[in-house]
């Protein structure tokens, strides 16, 4: 994985509440047996109509907005546990997405794959998302080290699990330290009386 | 101070803590499918690292299989190549696989219960947000994503924040034909599709401890769509009869000793829930949904709520209803009964006792996917085949189906659909299409009638035939 520290870009938003995740990755997209290219049918059928011609008033299709900041709407990410959903917003080059409120699964999903999801107030948000589409050339900086996210909205903390953060900041994954745990698990293993 | 049902299994599952992070938590069966595996095999492949313990894994094909034809070679290449995938990834790790075709494939969250996998206690984990099925039997059961697949691959453990503790009671009377699903979307339409977020969830009172563990798993099932990770109901009676004698349970004296320990997997008195919410069973009635996630749901009788907000708005501009209107009468071309959520023996059941001696609506085309090769084979030599095919339906063959439609079975675009399944997000059954949530007794009526029935004013009760 890849490492992350700090991270300046501007932001797209996405005012849209409760997206979920087959709006992020439709199930007609989930045939492929690798990770790689989700990013060309993230948001398909919001980014193309029915006939495959390019739906303009859907903000990815706006070429005022670019960066790799994501500013969504509430309850971003709900629905199915598809990590596809992380892929293909990494895949498509974004690194953060700041949001009121997460899914679970989603979240998890996303922090594996070095999509960082930060929550901020919902008042925050809101603001924000006003900021971002009035001007789209502002820029948005977060400080994962110190957990900080700076934008004309103000500068905020926001809250990472520690382990995770250091997973982040080293680009290392779970798989490195459940192994690490190899012992522990088989003792545990010996000693099942459930 | 006490333990909830939930405190009790997790806390007998961790493995290690780690300060101010995750704990290691143990997961006794994993339970995979072709569509959210592939991945994390190549990644264990790609670092060489063999699976811990193959035979905690049971695979089947389910997602992206056709419900016509099995037999017959897959038409489209790339599920083909998908199921292949999954085929040769279990033969290479000597892993059990209900693959398309064997008899005791289909759905993963209804043939682990059918064959005694699922058991109070245990922890449960696959790469479906519907896992929180297996909660039924007072199991700790939730959905991952593809790299925690690959995590309990190579260690049969996950590293997880333990959750908070939710409990839903529901006390009181059912009204008449209100059925398992109508309860679960009457509880995601008073709370709200994220109201679980962060929680795990206990069922608790009289209407779940009366329900077939069918309806438990259905409620269960549905945990997910108000964000719970999973839901739970303490097992008891009804539990164990269900799990007796099945391929996998736990046989003779293994299996008295298994009750002993099963029968301690309830709430101790004095435990405390960080959220509670209670709800009153005569409130109820037959549920639909109106808009494009599960919490967007009404009685049936009701109308519309008028609510000023973009995100709602779009969302009914997507379904072409209006604030205020009622949904009865509506017309309906299409029907599914089927899903994780409702295809099991009892739902076809209730569907074929309300069918028997009518006719399907010329209007209606309805799909009938029972979620497994044993569900099928019940649903023949119980007669139901016959009564759905005299009035005029067609069964197909196990699998997810049009809940996802990742196979052929989609909805066409403009079309609405009454279905038993899960969600209703824009263009889950297809592209364009639009899905109404509701119970099997209401879609079979719905079907009948080719049109949004109330179920509650047609018949009396939902005898079982």
């Amino acid at each position: 994985m890849e490492k992350f520290i700090t991270f300046t870009s501007t932001a797209i938003p996405l005012p849209t509440e409760n997206v979920d995740t087959d709006q992020i990755i439709p199930a007609r997209f989930l045939k492929a047996t690798d990770k790689q290219g989700f990013g060309e049918n993230v948001f398909r059928d919001w980014r193309f109509n029915k006939d495959g011609s390019t739906n303009n008033d859907f903000v990815l299709n706006n070429a005022d907005f670019r960066g790799s900041i994501l500013v969504a709407g509430n309850n971003f990410g709900c629905g199915s546990s598809r990590e596809h959903a992380a892929w293909a917003l990494s895949d498509y080059g974004f690194k953060v997405i700041i949001s009121s409120f997460f899914a679970d699964i989603f979240k998890g999903n996303a922090l594996n794959n070095g999509l960082l999801p930060i929550q901020v107030s919902e008042d925050y948000l809101n603001e924000l998302l006003t900021k971002t589409t009035e001007n789209p050339s502002i820029e948005l900086t977060i400080d994962l080290e110190q957990q900080i996210l700076k934008t004309p909205v103000g500068k905020v903390s926001f809250k990472i699990d520690s382990y995770k953060k250091m997973c982040l900041i080293n680009g290392y994954d779970d798989i490195d330290f459940l192994i690490s745990k190899k012992e522990k698990i088989e003792t545990f293993e010996a000693e099942i009386n459930y | 101070m006490g333990k909830t049902l939930f405190d009790k299994v997790w806390d007998a599952h961790v493995v290690d803590t780690i300060e101010n992070g995750p704990q290691v938590l143990y997961i006794d069966k994993h339970l995979i499918h072709e569509v959210t595996s592939p991945q994390a095999f190549q990644e264990l492949e790609e670092r060489g690292i063999t699976i811990a313990r193959p035979n905690q894994i049971i695979a089947t094909a389910d997602h992206n299989t056709p419900t016509i034809d099995q037999h017959l070679p897959i038409k489209d290449a790339l599920s083909r190549k998908q199921l292949q995938q999954l085929t040769e990834n279990c033969r290479k790790n000597n892993i059990t696989l209900y693959d398309l075709g064997h008899k005791y494939n289909g759905i993963i969250h209804v043939i682990a219960p059918e064959l005694g996998i699922t058991q109070p206690g245990m922890t449960m984990v696959c790469g479906d947000s519907h896992t929180s099925t297996h909660g039924a039997f007072g199991t700790i059961a939730f959905g991952i994503g593809t790299s925690q697949v690959a995590q309990v691959f190579v260690s049969q453990c996950l590293l997880m924040q333990k959750p908070k503790k939710l409990r839903v009671n529901v006390n009181g009377k059912l009204p008449k034909n209100v059925l398992p699903k109508d309860v679960i979307l009457y509880i995601i339409s008073k709370l709200g599709t994220n109201s679980g977020t962060g929680y795990f969830c206990e069922y608790a009172g009289n209407v779940f401890e009366e329900m077939s563990m069918e309806g438990r798993m259905t409620v269960c099932n549905m945990s997910i769509e108000m964000g719970a990770r999973g839901g739970m109901i303490a097992p008891d009676e009804t539990t164990f009869n269900y799990i007796k004698g099945r391929e996998f349970a736990p046989k003779g004296d293994n299996f008295d000793k298994k009750i002993a320990y099963w029968k301690t997997l309830k709430t101790d008195t004095d435990a405390v829930f960080d959220l509670e919410y209670s709800f009153d069973a005569s409130d109820i009635e037959p549920m639909i949904t109106y808009g494009t996630n599960p919490g967007m749901g009404i009685k049936i009788s009701e109308t519309i709520p008028e609510i000023n907000n973009a995100t709602f708005e779009k969302s009914l501009a997507y379904m072409g209803f209006n604030k205020g209107e009622q949904l009865l009468e509506k017309e309906i071309n299409y029907v599914f009964i089927g899903s994780c959520t409702n295809s099991r023996i009892e739902d076809f059941r209730i569907a074929a006792n309300y069918i028997k001696g009518k006719q399907k609506a010329a209007n209606v085309t309805a799909w009938l996917v029972p979620g497994s090769q044993q569900v099928a084979k019940q649903i023949t030599e119980e007669g139901l085949q016959e009564i759905f095919e005299e009035a005029g339906f067609k069964l197909r063959q196990p699998g997810c189906s049009a809940c996802l439609a990742m196979n052929d079975d989609k909805i066409p675009e403009g079309e609405y659909c009454v279905s038993t399944s899960n969600r209703n997000f824009e263009g889950r059954q297809g592209q364009g299409s639009k899905t109404i949530l509701a119970s099997p007794l209401t879609a079979a009526a719905t079907a009948i009638a080719g049109k949004i029935v109330n179920i509650s004013k047609e018949i009396k009760e939902p005898e079982l035939v």
